[in-house]
């Protein structure tokens, strides 16, 4: 039986129990032929004959106690010249489904092996609705039908793309195609697919006793916050139903992957959730220590904290500003780009960049925190509350502020989890579920620090607890002040990049890996991770495939914005076009971090 | 001499109108820096002395602009739509007295002359937004009509304590009523009601809401560029000096200087001087409210116009009324 069934307390739970899942689902339904693969990050896989699929899954949701509430993610890998399969059920493409139960703390990874010939699979829209947009984009990039999926059209590509750009065989770069031209007759077919046509949302153009405005919101609208999308289906101002449309920024992240070796790739990990800096390293470089085997040393870990919590900051304040602004209140903004301001000195002075330091290295971080550091970071820490104090007065007090935001965009933590929303968006609704707590990573289990909830899971409530955040990461960052370890920055392992230069020029085996790992880059060994991180606008991961050479095989990145955006037309239906700028605003998106 | 004399009241007005275009010009700068200066920032600094220049900078640049109506607007209204915002509010101006000999002309129905123009003003708005045949510059047209039809009622209401004080319509009248006390003694509330209506009426913040930036882009001038969106721009800060002077005019003595300083070298400044003041300080008022407030919403704001300001306003005009009769206030001339 499932050892995780005999834990009296889920907190008990750490990775690496050894877990099996599959008896407990036989012992429900015996003819579902499940087949373990091993995988280095400790979740249950399994392959799964695609005709039962739906069964399977449907058992994992609804008849398993504690089921599988949150489709976590959904993503194809296209295996056809993959050297190293690492098991024998693998055909032309994979899909993996990855799903979490909240209340058991635990992961599952379903494999289903698709053949060339046959790209079909059945959809399980109906099961967990957020997989709709997850088929979409495995629809998109590989070719891979779902059948009975509601409406399966083109998602991040326009809809006027030819071909899958994920499949192995798309060229990666314009130099391998040729050259771009655009005739008049394309530019009149582009325009036409630009064209809102509701029908084909199965949507009305009117009802009994009203023709309905059809508003285009975006993609370059102010309150959009980058280039995105909604077609509002409006009654005057009420809004009746919306369509958001991602895509505008997507610039191909996963694609990028299969072509850049290990360690190059890690500053375009800073851009997918472009306010969340060195953030965004910390999945990429922890998967891929873990495939690499590479242990970080005490000080690392805890600069790489200090880091995260401080970008945590950077982007929660731009975030309060801009919640404000969107609100109508003009100055709080230009307050918080001072505080950042601030922040972004001492970031400067630590990586020598500010945004986008791209800081954290495999096995470790760029170079060591400069001397004096210490008295920066404690100048901030002691500032900063200070000013958190007067905002509170200025914004959350505020009784207009409350009467656009309290109530307005509401949403229950089960309609949450069934969208797979994570991070702030789900702790509004009171749902206590923070990945710093509950599976600790990269040393988070040596910090006190408390998890802020709110109760009623609107508007307010979700700046509410982004506020709260803050003033924990300023907690933690205070301790990793005071509490800094002495040491190497970097690990002494032959894969990191770039290695430990102190030894190359006195032995070979240092040199040689040196030379290599810096011209090459690194080469990591074959292997299958996925790594989670609590960012800063919910549960980012990175699901990495090695082939056992210098490029990722398949780098998939599973984006919290992502699973937020297409909640949309839940919490908007009912409101007014002021309600939705206040929705939007709160439920902080980035669009580089939906599209990638 | 004898044959200019017909033409000085045409002097007058010209120089008023060029003083008020000048001034709104000018106020475009003054609430950017002051804006820069309460968000922490600095505004425009670099054109003239402290950028002072900033307005006329700003305007060569929009004067160079192409002079463009989308195909699909509606010609006509599009064109008319900013003049009849710029020209009413201009014309508003009319009744105003800037001192005790300065002003265009003295109507005796002067106070019911400036309602009945910011009503017109509106059209301007409505117009605009309707001819745009853009869905934005419609929604925002929309609001703007009924957030004017609401806030135009207690706007009324919340001016007529004052023509019970001072027994006439006519402004110069109602400022020289004022000679021993200001009316705000005792219409504050409708004072605070005229404000609310004032800021509602000129489209600021908080009650900016035709042309929410965050929600209609620009509301019901997204189409406008060039000259067009600058008729709109100054008929914007021309609203607020607007309100501001009659809110001057209305409370607090107009170009009378405070009591308090009858006796002192300071009563013997001119009577414009004494306006301007205070008038400029109504100005930075509504600027710092812009600063510092969010925007309510559309149905929360017509429900704040209705349910508060109007029973507000009908309960100081009752109030007074009732003072008046009883001979508390305004004396014994009922």
């Amino acid at each position: 039986m499932n050892q995780a069934n005999h834990l009296k307390d889920i907190r008990d739970w750490h990775p690496g129990q050894d877990f099996n899942l599959a008896d407990e689902i036989t012992h429900i339904n015996a003819e579902l032929a499940l087949s373990q693969q091993k995988l280095s990050d400790h979740i249950e896989t399994y392959w799964l004959a695609k005709s039962q699929l739906l069964t399977l899954m449907q058992l994992l949701k609804h008849q398993l106690p504690n089921g599988f509430d949150m489709c976590f993610d959904l993503f194809a890998v296209d295996e056809r010249v993959r050297d190293q399969k690492l098991a024998e059920q693998c055909k032309d493409f994979t899909l993996v489904y990855h799903l979490r139960s909240m209340s058991r703390n635990q992961d599952i990874r379903i494999k289903v092996a698709l053949a060339e010939t046959d790209k079909t699979v059945d959809s399980i829209c109906g099961i967990w609705a957020n997989a709709n947009w997850y088929e979409r984009e495995a629809w998109d990039m590989f070719g891979i039908r779902f059948n009975s999926h509601p409406h399966l059209a083109r998602i991040l590509m326009p809809p006027t793309w030819v071909g899958h750009p994920l499949l192995k065989d798309h060229p990666a770069r314009a130099t391998e195609m040729d050259p771009f031209t655009l005739s008049d007759k394309q530019q009149e077919i582009e325009q036409q697919a630009l064209k809102f046509r509701p029908e084909d949302w199965g949507m009305k153009r009117q009802s009994k006793d009203a023709d309905f405005t059809f508003l285009n919101l975006g993609p370059n609208h102010p309150s959009v916050h980058g280039a995105f999308r909604i077609v509002l289906q409006m009654e005057g101002e009420e809004i009746i139903d919306c369509v958001p449309d991602i895509g505008y920024h997507h610039r191909g992240a996963e694609k990028m992957g299969e072509r850049q070796s290990w360690h190059s790739y890690i500053p375009y990990t800073d851009r997918i959730d472009y306010l969340g800096g060195v953030m965004n390293n910390f999945p990429y470089v922890m998967a891929v220590e873990q495939l690499a085997g590479i242990e970080v040393p005490e000080r690392a870990r805890v600069i790489r904290i200090m880091m995260a919590e401080i970008f945590r900051i950077l982007s929660h304040l731009l975030f309060y500003g801009t919640f404000a602004q969107d609100v109508g209140a003009l100055s709080p903004i230009f307050y918080m780009f001072i505080d950042r301001e601030k922040l972004f000195a001492i970031v400067e002075a630590f990586t020598g960049a500010r945004m986008h330091p791209s800081y954290f290295r495999i096995g470790g971080v760029a170079m060591d925190l400069p001397k004096g550091w210490d008295t920066l970071v404690r100048e901030y820490v002691n500032y900063l509350p200070k000013r958190l104090d007067e905002y509170e007065k200025m914004v959350m007090q505020n009784r207009l502020l409350k009467a656009r935001t309290v109530d307005v965009g509401a949403y229950t933590s089960k309609e949450a989890i069934e969208y797979g929303v994570t991070g702030p968006g789900l702790r509004a609704t009171g749902y206590s579920w923070d990945l710093r707590k509950q599976r600790p990573y990269g040393g988070y289990e040596q910090f006190e620090f408390e998890v802020p909830v709110g109760h009623k899971g609107d508007c307010y409530d979700r700046c509410r607890v982004r506020v709260e955040e803050m003033r924990q990461s300023i907690r933690i960052i205070e301790q990793c002040l005071n509490n800094m370890p002495e040491g190497p920055y970097k690990a002494e392992h032959p894969q990191t990049t770039p290695p430990d230069k102190r030894y190359t020029m006195e032995d070979i085996d240092t040199l040689i890996p040196h030379f290599v790992n810096v011209s090459w880059g690194p080469v990591i060994p074959p292997g299958e991770v996925s790594v989670s991180v609590e960012a800063t606008k919910g549960i980012m991961a990175y699901h990495l495939i090695s082939d056992g050479s210098t490029v990722s095989y398949r780098t998939r990145i599973r984006t919290p914005s992502f699973a937020h955006l297409q909640m949309l037309p839940l919490i908007s239906r009912g409101q007014m076009v002021a309600d939705l700028i206040a929705t939007l605003g709160s439920i902080d998106y980035v669009m580089a971090d939906v599209d990638r | 001499m004898a044959y200019i004399e017909p033409l000085f009241p045409f002097i007058e007005m010209s120089v008023i109108i060029l003083a008020l275009v000048l001034i709104a010009a000018f106020l475009v700068w003054v609430e950017r820096r002051m804006i820069g200066i309460w968000q922490d920032r600095l505004g425009p600094n670099r054109v003239g002395p402290g950028g002072v220049l900033q307005s006329v900078a700003d305007l060569l640049k929009i004067l160079g602009k192409d002079e463009f109506t989308p195909k699909f607007s509606d010609r006509f209204t599009f064109v008319l739509a900013p003049f009849i915002g710029a020209i009413t509010v201009l014309m508003s101006f009319a009744v105003i007295p800037f001192s005790q000999s300065i002003g265009v002309s003295d109507l005796n129905i002067g106070l019911l002359f400036f309602l009945a123009m910011t009503s017109l003003a509106v059209y301007g708005v409505v117009l605009a937004g309707w001819s745009s045949r853009n869905k934005y510059a419609l929604l925002g047209g929309m609001r703007a009509a009924a957030q004017t039809i609401s806030y135009e009622v207690f706007m009324g209401l919340s001016m007529m304590g004052v023509v019970l004080l001072a027994g006439s319509f006519s402004l110069r009248d109602i400022v020289e009523a004022q000679q021993h006390g200001w009316f705000i003694s005792s219409q504050w509330l409708g004072c605070l009601v005229f404000l609310v209506a004032g800021i509602a009426e000129s489209h600021r913040l908080p009650f900016d809401l035709p042309e929410a930036e965050t929600e209609l882009t620009a509301g019901f001038h997204t189409e406008y560029s060039g000259l067009k969106f600058a008729l709109f721009f100054l008929g914007e800060y021309l609203g607020v000096t607007l309100i501001s002077a009659m809110t001057v005019i209305l409370f607090f003595g107009g170009y009378l200087p405070p009591g308090f300083l009858a006796d002192t070298l300071f009563a013997e400044l001119p009577g414009i001087v004494w306006f301007i003041i205070k008038v400029l300080f109504f100005i930075l008022f509504f600027i710092l409210l812009r600063t510092s407030l969010p925007r309510p919403r559309f149905d929360q704001l017509l429900a704040f116009g209705w349910k508060v300001m109007l029973p507000l306003s009908l309960v100081n005009l009752l109030g007074t009324a009732i003072l008046r009769l009883t001979g508390v206030l305004g004396g014994g001339n009922v």
